[in-house]
């Protein structure tokens, strides 16, 4: 098992690699609240990127509508929590297979009729939109006054009920981000991994290979949504609040992504490193704003396009293939 | 012999257009054939339908005894028929050892018994000191040796060349020539596509030509050549 774990993994990785996770497992003792809510905030998107990397990194399917599975984690469980008592966990239980269906109905659909490449995009936009409108008009889960988790001063933290401070939501999405990561590697080095490569690069010759492109499409899209809903358990449960304006908004499938993009499509590193820039970088620039009292409203979004712009032209293939060609490590590739 | 594959009838058209037009023929199990035919003669329409990427209209395609018309691309491979393109198209940003792998991967769920499999192809195609090249970056008779080496890690009974001497010079044409005829003396039935006359004669067993959709000879490289219809229609009177 651990040799499994390690594989692929040089000994020139295996350092700075380490150092980061102590540096990251750390962090609770070293840095203040506010900078361990960022911290929080980045391993959130970290995850949520690496989770829609799964079906555009990795099987070449863009999705644009990822905000889906996220609202649809985060009301299953929030849901359930404040109907039933039913603790997040179990929702995400709950959760894994209503998102799973609703990307297995989406790929269904275009997979089957051949709806391909930015034709798919658009059906994704527009069953995230579906439940947008849906939810906002439901009055069960309070349409679109908003679904609330009860705020209580707890005791202690309670981390099956996701119910505590800062630093259980930081393990929390650590362990998840880190979890996310090995289950990533392990899946680019299986032979799933090599059939999704397989059709990112090429679906005609992976077809004439042999491969149920079909098939492998579907785990991709599946895997990606039930890894994505449990971004939305997270934000329930974190945020306390959840609106159908804002969780299924196309801003929120859009912000999923650039992390990725950013970062680097298909690479393990490059969703979370992403997070890290735009996050990191966004909140530093606003910090400095602020000391220096200048208030612009929309300086973060201006400065995720300025990001964008500069990775699309300086670096398309995102900042983390160079950087782990300057540090020696690994290959560009998974 | 007995035959791989067996074409009774088959038809394809595309509106008014007929490409293949009621063509018969079989394909011995050891056999090497050739399809050889001028532009338009309909050879790469006949070559979709036998790998699966376009369903007949008319007619029936039997390989190892079952009908195989109609089947999806995968499927036909999976039954144990490969192909290459005429336009190559390995994984453009995937490694030469990766694109391998994903062939040998359908028949072997472990990736390090395919990866070694895949070695042993790499080292026969000549590619083995190129493994951890991206695919792009190869020269076009490198690409096309790659994407032979991924076919044939499929494992298949039936390789299907579509003008895989297409673009090369003599010396690679030699060099595919060999690599060809080694894999028929093992065993492997090949059915090429070809438009280079000269690696044809040399290399094949079996010949049938097409010609506007039809067959219009079959035998031998030295019958064919001798054919009148086929030295009319194909090869010139300049030639003979």
């Amino acid at each position: 098992m651990m040799a499994r774990l390690t594989a692929g993994v040089t000994r020139r990785s295996a350092i700075p690699l380490a150092l980061l996770l102590a540096a990251l497992l750390a962090a609770p003792w070293l840095v203040n609240d506010y900078l361990l809510t960022m911290l929080i905030i980045i391993l959130y998107f970290g995850y949520a990127g690496q989770a829609w990397n799964i079906m555009m990194g990795f099987a070449g399917q863009l999705s644009l509508g990822h905000a889906l599975y996220l609202g649809l984690g985060g009301y299953v469980a929030a849901t359930l929590f404040t109907r039933f008592g039913i603790g997040p966990w179990l929702g995400f239980a709950v959760a894994i297979p209503v998102a799973s269906a609703a990307g297995a109905i989406i790929g269904f659909l275009a997979f089957r009729f051949r709806v391909a490449g930015i034709y798919f995009a658009i059906l994704t936009i527009a069953f995230a939109e579906f439940a947008r409108i849906g939810f906002d008009n439901w009055d069960y889960v309070h349409a679109s006054s908003g679904l609330f988790v009860p705020v209580k001063q707890y005791a202690h933290n309670n981390p099956w009920l996701l119910r505590g401070d800062p630093t259980m939501f930081y393990y929390v999405i650590l362990g998840a981000t880190v979890l996310l990561f090995v289950l990533c590697h392990f899946l680019v080095r299986s032979r799933v991994g090599y059939f999704w490569l397989a059709i990112r690069e090429d679906e005609t010759a992976a077809r004439a290979a042999g491969i149920d492109t079909f098939r492998y499409k579907m785990i991709a899209v599946v895997v990606s949504a039930a890894m994505t809903s449990f971004a939305g358990v997270f934000y329930a449960f974190f945020y306390n609040n959840l609106f159908p304006e804002q969780v299924f908004s196309i801003f929120r499938s859009v912000e999923i992504i650039l992390g990725p993009i950013i970062g680097g499509i298909g690479t393990l590193f490059g969703p979370i490193l992403g997070a890290f820039v735009l996050k990191g970088l966004a909140e530093a620039l606003s910090s400095v704003m602020t000391a220096f009292g200048i208030d612009l409203p929309g300086v973060t979004q201006v400065f995720y396009g300025v990001c964008l712009l500069i990775v699309v032209v300086a670096l398309p293939d995102g900042v983390w293939p160079p950087l782990a060609r300057l540090l020696g490590i690994g290959r560009s590739k998974p | 012999m007995t035959a791989l594959l067996a074409l009774s009838n088959v038809s394809k058209r595309f509106r008014g257009l007929i490409a293949v037009d009621g063509v018969s023929f079989t394909v011995p199990q050891g056999a090497m054939f050739a399809v050889i035919g001028s532009n338009g003669a309909g050879k790469t329409t006949l070559f979709n339908m036998i790998a699966g990427a376009m369903k007949p209209d008319g007619g029936a395609i039997v390989f190892a005894g079952q009908g195989v018309h109609g089947l999806t691309a995968d499927a036909v491979c999976r039954r144990g028929i490969a192909r290459t393109f005429q336009i190559v198209r390995p994984f453009p940003g995937l490694s030469v050892e990766d694109n391998v792998i994903i062939g040998a991967l359908l028949h072997r769920p472990d990736v390090t018994a395919a990866r070694g499999h895949a070695h042993e192809l790499l080292r026969r195609l000549d590619l083995f000191d190129k493994r951890h090249r991206i695919a792009s970056t190869l020269t076009l008779p490198d690409r096309k040796r790659l994407e032979m080496a991924r076919a044939l890690a499929t494992g298949p009974r039936l390789l299907l060349l579509d003008e895989v001497m297409a673009g090369l010079r003599p010396t690679e044409t030699d060099r595919m020539v060999a690599i060809l005829k080694a894999l028929n003396a093992e065993g492997l039935t090949i059915l090429l596509i070809e438009h280079v006359m000269r690696a044809v004669m040399a290399l094949a067993s079996h010949v049938l030509v097409l010609d506007h959709g039809v067959a219009i000879a079959e035998g031998s490289p030295e019958q064919v050549a001798r054919d009148p219809a086929v030295v009319q229609s194909y090869l010139g009177v300049e030639t003979v």
